[in-house]
């Protein structure tokens, strides 16, 4: 029976396309509401290598935080506390 | 009134005494336009992501005050105008940051003493 045959095959180690972790909003779950400047060391978390913010899609930001946050690291980089074009940031 | 944040970056060259009054200018010019200075920090000289008029360093200084907004613009000329102003960022502060700022501060208040804090 076709039923049978597909259930025998198996895998030592699962597959891991479908354990996706749920990706969600630090900001709506930890239930910050303003976020700092002046607070570089946060704010590198939304950056990568280079200093270019991350796309929503990769840090699960929502949209009403993900504005929050480009302008704050904007606001950081023109006092200098954060730079604009590097390598190795992290 | 609204409440606003200025944090401004002064040039590395200037003295403390030069420093202290530069800083003294910017509050007078603030309790003289019916403002209120509610906080103020000093972050002392600190190193600069990238370089700002050939200095890589810079004297750190923020102000929170209570004004009304056309001050603002008159505020932002003087800064302009001074040459040992290298960088300056003026916020509107709305609850969510008045909070925050509160917050913090109470925070850093358990730990050292901050004789400046109001309210």
């Amino acid at each position: 029976m076709a039923t049978q045959n597909q259930s025998e095959i198996r895998y030592l180690t699962p597959p891991s396309i479908d354990i996706k972790k749920k990706k969600f909003c630090r900001f709506r779950k930890n239930r910050i509401r303003y976020i700092d400047y002046k607070d570089p060391e946060f704010l590198k978390r939304f950056v990568n290598e280079q200093g270019k913010i991350l796309p929503r899609r990769i840090t699960g930001t929502s949209l009403k935080y993900q504005r929050k946050v480009s302008q704050a690291v904007k606001r950081c980089r023109h006092l200098a506390l954060m730079p604009f074009v590097t390598d190795l940031l992290k | 009134m609204n409440q606003y944040e200025t944090v401004f970056i002064a040039n590395p060259v200037l003295s403390a005494a030069q420093m202290k009054e530069a800083v003294a200018k910017f509050r007078d010019l603030i309790t003289k336009f019916e403002g209120e200075v509610v906080h103020e920090e000093d972050w002392g000289l600190r190193k600069m992501a990238y370089p700002i008029q050939k200095k890589s360093t810079g004297f750190y200084y923020l102000l929170e005050f209570r004004s009304n907004p056309e001050f603002i613009n008159k505020f932002e000329i003087e800064f302009r105008r001074d040459e040992r102003i290298m960088r300056f960022l003026t916020v509107k502060l709305d609850k969510f940051s008045i909070e925050y700022n509160e917050k913090k501060r109470a925070r850093r208040g358990e730990v050292k003493d901050q004789p400046k804090v109001e309210e």
